[in-house]
């Protein structure tokens, strides 16, 4: 972990103190950069929540299509739902362009896989686990992918929902939601799912765009054009740009 | 930029940007319970996976069958729990393969006393329970560490809610501060009751462990899993 930094003069005889052929003034002395690698960055272009949700036959991800510059909302066409191949989808949250980055080699690999012509397909479980080794393995060299990352697919004919942070952190789940979501979207979907333990299609989609509708009324990182991305065993289908339906009657009754 | 403000030596303040810091780890809480006895061993772990005030999921088991009389209970920094555990079952294989047969629980509480250590400096930040039958197919528990200190005793908590349980245990299953007691040993029946009772009385103050808990027990006989429901909120 040694900074490339300045390999061609002569090191200074120790830090902080003065180098040979250079005028030394004390105190305030140093100058230039740190010799400190700059390990980690912080997230620039910014997508907020992704929802997701099992339903009896597949599965359905969400997320809205903004990428915030802080608090500007910048790019309003940002696509952050990816089809990886007829079994698996990917949803992504946290900083855009690791998002472009992370999905440019995830589409190399697919298409590595392709070329070996053996019939085999990527199943939504190895994605889930190569993604948590490559966030554990960044982590680890405190340069993290700034993202969270939601897999869904279907495993063996049986719908796969799972999600990886940051950290490496993952975990699978029926019904998973990242940023604002976790807090605004979860208890709608877990509550839902209480009731309701194995929804249809049709129901899982009123779920998550009630979802999205509640997400753009309370997160002021939201946008209300969004993509929605289905799989089931016919295959994937990434819907949108969608609207969120909005009614603001109420709005005035809210201080 | 702001320049680096340092109170205590503004002298050496330098016009270097303040560095955002990036924690590596998390603490997903989780706790984990284990009692031994003359001829089984059972260990309990909540399925509550969270961070801060979220939940994650209710549903995460946090025990790992290393082998048919070994099982491993982790609570804490999740993401490096799943690295060690791969490791540790990859290491589990390797030692099959090599030698031609099972490792021990005692070869394996070892192994993983090394395998914290060897990250001294980057440790895995886990609550670490091993149980199994030792050589002579008595229970036992060994505890750890962060950074691969291990000590075998015959039950232990650890995780969010350890230091709660731990004194729990040392009155239950020690008889400890005890007067007129003597020193039997604990029966299955009664070590399976504790551990139901004591997650009952975690979940009431941890707000890391709830929803439900697993329960392995390991005898003669071989592995024997269970669950129980805490409360969900």
């Amino acid at each position: 972990m040694f900074s490339t930094y300045d390999t061609f003069s002569a090191p200074s005889f120790w830090q902080n103190g003065p180098s040979p052929g250079v005028i030394y003034n004390f105190p305030g002395s140093q100058t230039g950069n740190s010799h400190l690698f700059q390990h980690s960055q912080a997230p620039v272009t910014t997508a907020t929540s992704i929802v997701a949700i099992t339903f009896n036959k597949g599965v359905l991800i969400a997320g809205d299509m903004l990428g915030s510059y802080g608090s500007l909302a910048r790019f309003r066409n940002c696509p952050r739902i990816m089809k990886v191949n007829d079994n698996v989808i990917l949803g992504a949250g946290g900083d855009y362009a690791d998002f472009q980055y992370v999905k440019d080699f995830i589409d190399q690999k697919v298409i590595d896989e392709q070329c070996l012509d053996d019939g085999f397909i990527m199943k939504p479980k190895s994605l889930y686990c190569w993604l948590t080794r490559i966030m554990y393995n960044r982590r680890s060299k405190f340069d993290p992918f700034w993202n969270n990352f939601v897999v869904g697919g279907l495993q063996d004919g049986e719908p796969f929902l799972g999600t990886i942070d940051k950290l490496g952190t993952s975990y699978e789940d029926k019904t998973i939601c990242t940023g604002y979501g976790a807090y605004m979207a979860t208890p709608l979907l877990r509550d839902a799912m209480d009731k309701n333990p194995n929804p249809t299609e049709q129901e899982a989609r009123d779920l998550v765009n009630r979802c999205m509708e509640v997400l753009y009324y309370r997160d002021a990182r939201s946008f209300p054009k969004y993509q929605l991305a289905v799989i089931t065993a016919d295959g994937v289908s990434i819907e949108g740009p969608l609207e969120v339906k909005q009614n603001w009657n109420l709005a005035h009754m809210i201080h | 930029m702001a320049s680096v403000a340092n109170p205590s030596f503004p002298d050496y303040s330098t016009q270097a940007p303040t560095q955002h810091m990036f924690s590596p780890y998390a603490d997903n809480g989780g706790s984990v319970v284990a009692i031994a006895g003359d001829d089984f061993v059972i260990i309990g772990a909540d399925t509550r996976l969270s961070a801060g005030f979220s939940i994650y999921t209710r549903e995460q088991n946090k025990l790992f069958r290393l082998s048919d009389n070994t099982v491993l209970g982790c609570a804490g920094c999740w993401c490096d729990t799943l690295t060690l555990t791969r490791i540790l079952k990859a290491r589990m294989q390797m030692y099959e393969q090599e030698h031609n047969k099972t490792m021990s629980t005692t070869a394996a509480a070892q192994m993983l006393s090394t395998m914290l250590y060897y990250k001294r400096f980057f440790p895995y930040y886990i609550s670490n329970i091993l149980v199994g039958l030792d050589n002579e197919g008595k229970g036992c528990v060994y505890s750890y560490d962060p950074i691969g200190h291990c000590e075998r005793a015959s039950y232990r908590a650890g995780g969010s809610a350890g230091a709660l349980l731990q004194p729990l245990l040392d009155n239950q299953i020690g008889l400890k501060n005890m007067q007129n007691v003597t020193n039997k040993t604990v029966t299955l029946d009664r070590a399976l009751a504790v551990v139901k009772d004591v997650f009952i009385s975690a979940a009431e103050r941890d707000i890391y462990t709830g929803d439900k808990i697993m329960i392995i027990i390991i005898t003669k006989n071989g592995i024997k899993e269970d669950s129980f429901d805490l409360r969900k909120d």
